[in-house]
């Protein structure tokens, strides 16, 4: 902290009501998705009719809370699926880019790296077009060659997980290198001093060390997949993941049915949030 | 000396690299980039052409509305940084232990949420039956309900909201590294306020501005969601445009011309900032 | 007061929350001077330069700079400069533009800016750098520089906050001296703080010993070393060997003590106006002991005594004998000179000791 420089009380003044107001435009979106997931009426807006629990676990149309709602249901239940195996596979990759990246050294590391990184800068609406359109046409070649049915090159889930899987392995890749970084190799080498075999002192003494790591890049990886939603809607088939779902209701007109689904979303994004960062420290 | 054993292990190593790499970012935008090159010329016959890329030069609301998604996302990205940085700065250089950790994890967790909740949480406070044009009503300001949604001035405000977290971050890391007696020596050798922010504050933190600049700038420029429901469907936003062309119309072909104009613009931006501001990609964005 | 001061601190207070760091200090710096305030960390050493530079404000007392009081005078706008512990030496400008800065500030033009900066980089022995990156310069350079930004602005007074703690023992060694022909050179009021005893008497013209954010005693290297009026300077400037001893006689200036041990010893009273039955430390300098081999060569010193060589600590010319008294089973530290005399000396060998009676400070213990 400067307590050093002396400013004048009303700059002071002015400068964190500056940030307070700030802090204000942060909560405020999310302060009010929650509170109109209360409102007894069928619409997310004003006049306030009064508190409900209805849009949690109300059981008949149209006040069909988010407990009871099928489509909504099934949806949480892709986008946990997808995030599953997106987090899974970020964190596996990461791990190997991780070492490959902290430990060796080989020609054109440096383009590896700058390649590593492109998918945080290439729109992930582009990413998602760009696969589409790749394994579209993979998928026409082979149909034509075989005559028969390549169902996975098609829209759908797989393709969700692998455009999701695209980008959130540079961020999980990140962030178990920076651990690694971090990592003693004295300790690795105390370890096959001790008798030791390669993989085993990685697997006893490097690897536990990685896990806090591991965990929150998995953490980061879920959150990132349950949010995702520009590549998902290019790649989306039948089973819509949950952004892709609340978006066409939001299209539609919405209830606020919607809001009870967000601020269960706000609960657990918080809650594995500050687990990632906890696990961290 | 590398034994064969170990170059196995390297070569193992890097194959889930490449495999990632080659198979779902290269090939997937090669393959992006020869579909935009093909000309429908007839039933399921293609020719190689621009034909594509001369669409969109002859077609004004085409390149309309590209340059305006461009125009619209730096001032989205310059909006963010003038709003973000005094923030970031009282966070790491006015603010210590406690309350720090505090009013940083209160600028990470909105950010947790997706995108789509926080976009309805402004489309319940703007819209006309919202929040606030009702206050605006009780206060007195407004006689009747404003429409304030469905205009620049929402999209904006939903585009730097969802891109704060991206600049407040790197620009707190960078800040807090900066040593706080260089400040104290600028003020000691008779620096203004003013001086010292130019000179030295912002010298230290333009890895963290460059890096934020070009995370908030790509975000704003493939941004579909905010666009769409707050500026609505007049929005006019050129992923609007290769949604449209491939799921609507299907003309797939014209769809991937438009994205690697996308890709080519934001490569473009970001290679100029980059230049401009003396920093490396891999020094800003591998942080 | 003498009008003519450089610096004054007039009874300069502050206080953190329940905490005073630093009580009432007054003193003054005359031009030209090299000031030290010596003490231990947590004494107010940095408090009180901060408060001289401007980043902190006193809680009391007034603060003059050439007669001017700087108490509503904000740190850019101070006739005073700082070199700061690590030097704050801006790593996103060049050698040139860090000493520049200054003048920048003050709107000088480029051209006389490059000249002066160019004048003050080679009166520090640094001349054609200025396009250099601060990193490309060695330690011992790189606090030329800082000094060399601070003394082109011309300063009234230079505060300097321990900026030799970083270096290693070698080029610190060389530092010192560097600094004080700098301060010479440039003729500039300069205000050190230091917990390093032997920067501040290596270096100084006056001495200040803080402690516990006071000013335990002012004055040159000499007299604090030969005569600490307070127990504290004693201890803490320069080697001592302490006891604990009662005053059985009081005279006009020397004292009669017996020790805790029983031993009867001669000394001198500090300025604390010792009466009979005051508990004393007291204090005697390892140079101050005389070592022999033979007991007539010291029977005409005040205070004497006999033991064994318990170690010897060989360090060239400072080296040293720790010894165990015969009388008290004690140990005691003693300079060894390196004569002939003392060279084969090793553990275990007889050995006689004695010092002068006003060597033997007495200052009046601490009750309780």
């Amino acid at each position: 902290m400067i307590t050093g420089i002396p400013q004048s009380s009303g700059f002071k003044w002015t400068y964190r009501a500056y940030v307070t107001l700030f802090f204000v435009y942060l909560a405020l979106p999310l302060i009010t998705v929650c509170v109109f997931a209360f409102n007894d009426s069928v619409f997310p807006s004003l006049p306030w009719d009064g508190f409900t629990w209805d849009w949690f676990f109300g059981t008949e149309a149209p006040r069909l809370g988010v407990f009871h709602e099928r489509p909504i249901l099934r949806s949480i239940g892709t986008s946990a699926f997808v995030a599953v195996w997106v987090s899974g596979l970020a964190v596996l990759v990461g791990t190997c880019n991780a070492f490959l990246f902290v430990r060796h050294d080989f020609a054109g590391k440096d383009f590896l790296y700058i390649l590593m990184l492109l998918p945080l800068i290439i729109p992930g609406i582009i990413l998602g077009i760009s696969i589409l359109v790749f394994s579209s046409s993979i998928a026409n070649t082979l149909e034509e060659a075989t005559g028969l049915w390549f169902d996975g090159l098609r829209p759908g889930l797989i393709l969700v997980i692998l455009g999701q899987f695209s980008f959130i392995t540079t961020f999980a890749t990140l962030v178990i290198s920076a651990r690694l970084q971090k990592f003693d190799t004295s300790l690795e080498e105390a370890a096959l001093n001790l008798g030791a075999t390669k993989w085993g002192a990685i697997r006893q003494v490097t690897l536990p060390f990685l896990l806090p790591a591991m965990i929150a890049a998995a953490v980061v990886a879920v959150l990132m997949s349950f949010e995702n939603f520009n590549t998902t809607l290019m790649l989306v088939g039948s089973d819509a993941p949950l952004t892709v779902t609340m978006f066409d209701r939001l299209k539609q007109g919405s209830t606020p049915v919607l809001n009870a689904v967000s601020l269960l979303l706000i609960v657990v994004s918080a809650i594995l949030g500050l687990a990632s960062l906890l696990s961290r420290r | 000396m590398a034994s064969d054993k170990s170059r196995l292990g390297l070569i193992l190593l890097m194959a889930p690299l490449a495999i990632w790499l080659m198979t779902l970012i290269v090939l997937p935008h090669v393959g992006m980039f020869l579909v935009s090159l093909q000309e429908k010329v007839g039933i399921r016959q293609y020719e190689t052409s621009l034909a594509n890329y001369a669409v969109f030069f002859n077609e004004p609301l085409y390149w309309n509305t590209f340059a305006r998604t461009a125009y619209m996302s730096i001032t989205a990205t310059v909006l963010t940084l003038l709003i973000g940085f005094p923030v970031a700065y009282y966070i790491a250089k006015l603010t210590r232990g406690r309350t720090k950790t505090t009013l940083f994890l209160m600028c990470l967790i909105p950010f947790w949420v997706s995108e789509l909740v926080r976009t309805f949480g402004w489309m319940i406070l703007l819209r006309e039956t919202g929040v606030l044009s009702s206050f605006l009503q009780y206060i007195g300001v407004l006689a009747g309900p404003v429409e304030f949604l469905y205009n620049d001035a929402a999209i904006m405000t939903g585009l730097v909201y969802t891109s704060m977290l991206f600049m407040v971050v790197p620009l707190v890391t960078t800040l807090d590294s900066l040593d706080d007696s260089l400040i104290e020596a600028g003020y000691d050798l008779g620096g203004s306020s003013f001086s010292i922010l130019r000179e030295i504050v912002i010298p230290h933190a333009m890895p963290g501005i460059v890096s934020g600049c070009i995370v908030v700038f790509m975000l704003s420029l493939g941004n579909y969601l905010t666009p769409i429901l707050l500026g609505g469907k007049d929005s006019l936003w050129f992923t609007g445009l290769i949604y449209d062309q491939f799921i609507t119309r299907f003309n797939w072909e014209l769809g991937s011309a438009f994205g690697f104009l996308l890709l080519g613009l934001s490569s473009l931006i970001v290679f100029l900032a980059l230049k401009l501001s003396g920093q490396s990609l891999g020094k800003t964005m591998g942080r | 007061m003498p009008d003519n001061a450089d610096l004054e601190c007039r009874a300069i207070s502050k206080s953190f929350d329940d905490f005073q760091a630093v009580k009432e200090v007054s003193f003054d710096v005359p031009p030209g001077t090299f000031f030290s305030i010596l003490g231990p960390s947590g004494c107010g050493k940095t408090t009180l330069l901060r408060m001289i530079a401007g980043f902190q404000a006193p809680s009391g007392g007034d603060l003059l700079i050439k007669g001017k009081s700087m108490l509503n005078v904000p740190p850019n706008k101070r006739p005073v400069s700082m070199v700061f512990q690590h030097l704050a030496l801006f790593p996103m400008m060049s050698i040139g533009a860090n000493v520049g800065f200054g003048l920048r500030q003050r709107g000088v033009n480029k051209v006389d800016i490059k000249k002066q900066v160019e004048r003050v980089l080679e009166r520090v022995g640094l001349g054609g750098v200025a396009d250099r990156p601060v990193d490309s310069l060695s330690g011992g350079q790189k606090q030329r520089v800082a000094i060399a930004r601070c003394m082109v602005l011309e300063p009234d007074v230079l505060l300097l906050d321990e900026p030799l703690g970083a270096l290693d023992l070698k080029l610190r060694e060389h530092m010192k001296i560097e600094l004080k022909k700098l301060q010479s050179e440039f003729n500039t009021t300069f205000v050190y703080i230091t917990h390093d005893q032997s920067e501040a008497l290596v270096m100084s013209d006056q001495i200040a010993v803080m402690n516990h954010g006071v000013f335990e005693q002012v004055g040159t290297a000499r007299e604090l070393y030969y005569h600490p009026t307070t127990a504290f300077v004693a201890g803490f400037v320069g080697e001592a060997n302490k006891y604990q001893a009662k005053v059985q006689v009081a005279g006009a200036g020397s004292l009669q003590l017996l020790t805790r041990d029983g031993v009867a010893l001669q000394g001198v009273d500090a300025g604390e106006g010792l009466k009979e039955g005051d508990m004393t430390q007291v204090f005697v300098r390892p140079e101050a002991v005389r070592l022999s081999r033979r007991q007539e060569d010291i029977g005409n010193l005040g205070n004497t005594g006999n033991g064994t060589v318990e170690s010897v600590l060989f360090n060239g010319a400072n080296s040293q004998l720790i010894l165990r008294d015969s009388a008290t089973g004690s140990e005691m530290s003693v300079a060894l000179p390196q004569t002939s005399e003392f060279r084969d000396l090793s553990k275990g060998d007889p050995i006689f000791f004695g010092w002068e009676p006003d060597q033997t400070r007495c200052y009046r213990q601490a009750a309780g």
